[in-house]
């Protein structure tokens, strides 16, 4: 049996969408895959319907343009919302996408193409530090989805934290929803917001428009300080607050009040699509893994293209115009006929580069690892202390993996996602491409259930 | 009207209730479980199998699966994923583990409310 | 210069090394990786007597039985005594099982159908009965991999165990005929005697010494599911089909249920056997068949959701008997390797052989169907 589509694009986000728009305008039959019930990916997290808002953009910066590649698209592809991707496999004829389809149901479903987009996007990165795991204690993306997603702010009295840009918009928009923001704390070097980077990217205009809302709201901006410890009984009552040397390393400490921590100190992207494939990666500018792409966003895998965070964290106005890169790509590929590319490459190279500037302001410093007790939870899934780390790492286990199989870190529900940063750091190693061949948990019956792919026959 | 609301002049669709542990909580159509509770002022409804540490929201975007529920009967659903529907029964304290049914039936565990004596809310 | 080295420090090196300490020997285990990073890191940790045909296999797993137990009672290492059930499908399969037992002579129970429920209540109604093997149990490979050199280089006094990891051997120092060290990344490691120990990769460690011990990896994936309050599954629970498939010469896919639960709270559902060489690809028909016949053995668990898969290479040898002893074409080399599946469950009997040949002491058990050089006549 063929594919059922020319080009199968995992991930409604602004580099799916994109990719996908720019493949249907050139003639592809395309699907669209995401497991979420509606488009956006984490950028563009929509609201749903039943809200009805009248100013939807007000949450997000860009959005009408998202909205407008959205509805055109509508018209073009098929769009599979609420699919969610637990593995991919590809042979001779095509790509097999293995869905669960529906959020408490799970359906499974294989949907099928000659070529394969991924743009699978990233989610925040957190460090382990004593009490992360207290309720109240959000990554900064997490209050950001309660928010855009749902009208629900994060609480009442939030203190932001970690290190970035993306810390600026998420304390902004708490603060516009009514939150008391008690204060921005990056942990890196006093930038400030005059000097803030995204200035130099010509986001002069939406820099400016957090850093007035920041003021209007009384928010203060803190370099070089980070919250190093979270307190309360059951529930966040209060954290830690150090000011840090350059590498981190805690110089004095108070303690601020609140009831919530949004925190994240940079993103990981989600690669373990890429990897069941085979797809090269190479190291960002931050260590990191990222899918290895070329000039027309191919991996090393033919008939597999990637785009957006995967490929290396960069933004919104990034994924975007990888996405379309990566649809022509593919449409060309296919035989369609496309226009030439130079000012959307051009366009790519300048915000890639500052990407990878702001990955190099925006690092993370080994003083970190001095915030964490011997109690301290590195693994919050299988409950590991930082002392069964170093346990392991006293029997043999020298590496990352053999920490996990000695003491658990990553083996619980998340699979490391959470954790996996902070694991490789302790064992003194670069992050590695995690290698998980079941993406989504599936429940048993309905893996037993699998037909063989219709690629098979 | 709360101020998120206000900020993109929402006009929601009259709210529905869905019950936690036997107790009613509103819940706009379309708001995930996990922000439902949350927004209630509940923030941990699960305890943790070693620790027995209280756990709810953490990452928000179904990475983490810190915010397991259950709901009418069926086992470890990321609430933070999982969309609220009218009359759901949500159960907190078994959370993320898996309970049994009745030896010989195949399938989910009875799922019956219980008192949420491990929610350490 | 110490008496012994020891190449792998998985299961079987860790126990080569530890009884050979306890045996007054100096000891250095290298590993091109870190502890239990290769053949027992990708293990269940199955310590089985009920899947051993008669004969010298099975002599040999219930004297390493006898030893984790020891082991066990002295360390811990997660040991769980919890007996193993294994179940038929038809009467013909449980005639064939409950022949089987009686030949074995070891500790068993044959339960009937009705019976099945008070070992295991969540287990399917169509089954025709079992064989329960009360000595049976389970263990985490990679910690107790890891606590047999700890606690043998504590115990035993310091500096007779050493550790040495991230050292890659490249070949062997000769004196005369004879392997008097080995040639690593990190320079020469001279010693009395080297205990091969490498796993899977046994074969290729025998031929950096020039002799031929065909030891060749079988592929075999393990799901694991969601961690559970009260796992649906008390002992290991395993289809007749696994004691067939253990010993088969099939090239292709054979695959056969193995369900049990860990301490930690997940299922593990094993056991898929495929001569693929090293290949890692993950292959979802594999992992379909291995959730199908889990949920017929336990419809319960048709709900419950796999988080993780793993797959691993089970070094066997031609006649799926491990190579245990010194090798008579490299006096000095010492075999320990081609555990199949069983390595972990055979290794602390093969570190205790291994001692006793080295020490020039007389073995508990005939070494000759293990030795090294039974594949000569066969080789091409």
């Amino acid at each position: 049996m063929s594919p059922e589509y020319d080009l199968v694009v995992i991930g409604a986000g602004p580099a799916g969408v994109a990719g996908a728009l720019s493949a249907a305008l050139a003639g592809v039959n395309v699907a669209l895959v995401d497991g979420a019930a509606r488009p956006g990916g984490q950028y563009f997290r929509h609201l749903p319907e039943g809200f009805h808002p009248g100013r939807p953009g007000a949450l997000h910066h860009g959005l009408d343009r998202f909205t407008r590649q959205w509805e055109a698209l509508r018209e073009r592809a098929t769009l599979l919302l609420g699919h969610r991707v637990w593995a991919v496999e590809r042979d001779e004829q095509g790509v097999s996408v293995r869905c669960l389809e529906g959020d408490r149901e799970e359906r499974p479903r294989t949907v099928t193409g000659r070529r394969l987009l991924l743009a699978t996007g990233a989610h925040d990165r957190p460090l382990p530090f004593p009490g992360w795991d207290l309720p109240g204690v959000l990554t900064a993306g997490g209050a950001q989805a309660l928010l855009k997603g749902n009208l629900v702010v994060a609480g009442r009295r939030v203190v932001v934290a970690g290190t970035g840009p993306f810390l600026l918009p998420v304390a902004a928009g708490l603060a516009e929803a009514g939150a008391d923001v008690r204060g921005v704390f990056e942990a890196n070097g006093r930038l400030g917001l005059a000097r803030h980077p995204l200035l130099a990217a010509g986001k002069a205009g939406e820099a400016a428009g957090y850093a007035v809302s920041l003021a209007r709201h009384r928010v203060p901006y803190h370099g070089r300080q980070a919250v190093i410890e979270a307190h309360g009984e059951g529930g966040l009552t209060h954290v830690t607050v150090a000011r840090l040397d350059r590498h981190w390393r805690p110089v004095s400490t108070r303690t601020v009040e609140c009831d919530t921590l949004a925190y994240g100190y940079g993103f990981v992207p989600q690669l373990e699509l890429p990897v069941q494939l085979g797809c090269a990666t190479r190291r960002d500018a931050d260590g990191g893994p990222v899918v290895a792409v070329d000039a027309g966003q191919r991996t090393s895998v033919p008939g597999v293209y990637a785009a957006g965070e995967s490929t290396g964290v960069g933004g919104a106005v990034l994924a975007e115009v990888e996405g379309r890169i990566a649809g022509r790509t593919a449409a060309a590929d296919l035989g369609r006929r496309v226009g030439p590319l130079p000012a959307l490459l051009r366009r790519r190279e300048r915000l890639s580069a500052f990407a990878r500037a702001l990955l190099t302001a925006y690092p993370v410093r080994p003083g970190w690892q001095r915030w964490l007790r011997e109690d301290t939870l590195v693994c919050r899934c299988e409950e590991v202390p930082l002392s069964g780390v170093r346990e392991a790492r006293e029997l043999g286990a020298t590496d990352a993996r053999s920490i996990k199989l000695l003491a658990r870190p990553g083996m619980g529900w998340c699979q490391g996602r959470m954790c996996g940063y902070a694991v490789a750091c302790l064992a003194g190693e670069n992050v590695s491409a995690p290698r998980r061949p079941i993406a989504q948990p599936i429940r048993l019956g309905d893996l037993a259930a699998l037909t063989r792919s219709p690629l098979e026959g | 009207m709360k101020q998120p609301y206000r900020l993109v002049r929402a006009r929601p669709e009259p709210e529905f209730e869905i019950s936690v542990d036997g107790a009613p909580v509103p819940a706009v159509p379309g708001q995930t479980i996990g922000a439902v509770l949350h927004g209630a002022g509940i923030r941990a409804w699960r305890a943790t199998r070693f620790g027995g540490r209280p756990r709810g929201l953490f990452c928000g975007i179904g990475v983490c699966f810190d915010c397991l529920v259950t709901v009418n009967g069926g086992p470890s659903l990321r609430a933070c994923l999982t969309e609220a529907r009218p009359g759901d029964r949500v159960c907190t304290g078994e959370g993320g583990l898996a309970v049994l049914g009745e030896p010989g039936e195949p399938g989910e565990g009875p799922g019956t409310p219980h008192g949420g004596q491990e929610n350490g809310r | 210069m110490p008496d012994v080295v020891v190449i792998g420090a998985g299961a079987v090196g860790a126990a080569c090394a530890y009884y050979a300490a306890r045996a007054g020997l100096d000891v250095v285990v290298v590993d091109r990786g870190p502890v239990a990073g290769g053949t027992t890191g990708a293990g269940e940790g199955n310590v089985l007597v009920s899947d051993k045909e008669p004969g010298p296999e099975l002599d040999l797993a219930l004297l390493s039985n006898g030893l984790w137990r020891d082991l066990a009672e002295r360390d811990g290492f997660e040991f769980e005594p919890k007996g193993g059930l294994v179940v038929a499908e038809s009467a013909g399969v449980l005639d064939a099982l409950v022949g089987l037992a009686g030949k074995q002579g070891v500790e068993h129970v044959v339960v009937d159908p009705a019976g099945l429920a008070d070992y295991e209540p969540y287990l399917t109604k169509d089954l025709a009965g079992g064989v329960f093997y009360p000595q049976d149990a389970q263990v985490q490979p990679m910690l107790a991999a890891a606590r047999l050199i700890q606690r043998g280089a504590e115990r035993y006094g310091q500096g007779t165990l050493m550790l040495r990891t991230g050292v890659t051997v490249t070949g062997f120092v000769r004196d005369g005929d004879r392997v008097a060290g080995v040639t690593t990344d990190r320079g020469d490691i001279l010693a009395g005697a080297v205990v091969n120990a490498a796993g899977t990769w046994g074969g290729e460690v025998a031929a950096l010494a020039g002799v031929h011990v065909p030891v060749l990896p079988r592929r075999g994936f393990i799901l694991v599911t969601e961690p559970m309050r009260e796992p649906p599954v008390r002992h290991k629970v395993y289809t007749a089909a696994y004691v067939t498939n253990v010993a088969s010469d099939s090239e292709g896919l054979e695959t056969s249920a193995v369900v049990e639960a860990t301490a930690s709270g997940p299922v593990l559902i094993g056991a898929s056997r495929e001569r693929v060489g090293f290949d890692r690809t993950t292959s979802i028909p594999v992992l379909e068949r291995l959730a199908r016949q889990a949920v017929e053995l336990f419809p319960v668990l048709a709900g419950r959701r796999v988080i993780r898969t793993y797959c691993g290479f089970r070094p066997y040898c031609p006649d799926h008997l491990p190579v245990i002893g010194e090798d008579p074409r490299a006096p000095g080399l010492h075999h320990a390797c081609g555990h199949e599946g069983a390595g972990i469950g055979l290794a602390p009997a093969t570190g205790h052989l291994i001692a006793q040949t080295l020490t020039g002491a007389r073995p508990d058990l005939d070494l000759r169907p293990f030795r090294p050089d039974r594949f000569e006549k066969e080789r091409p």
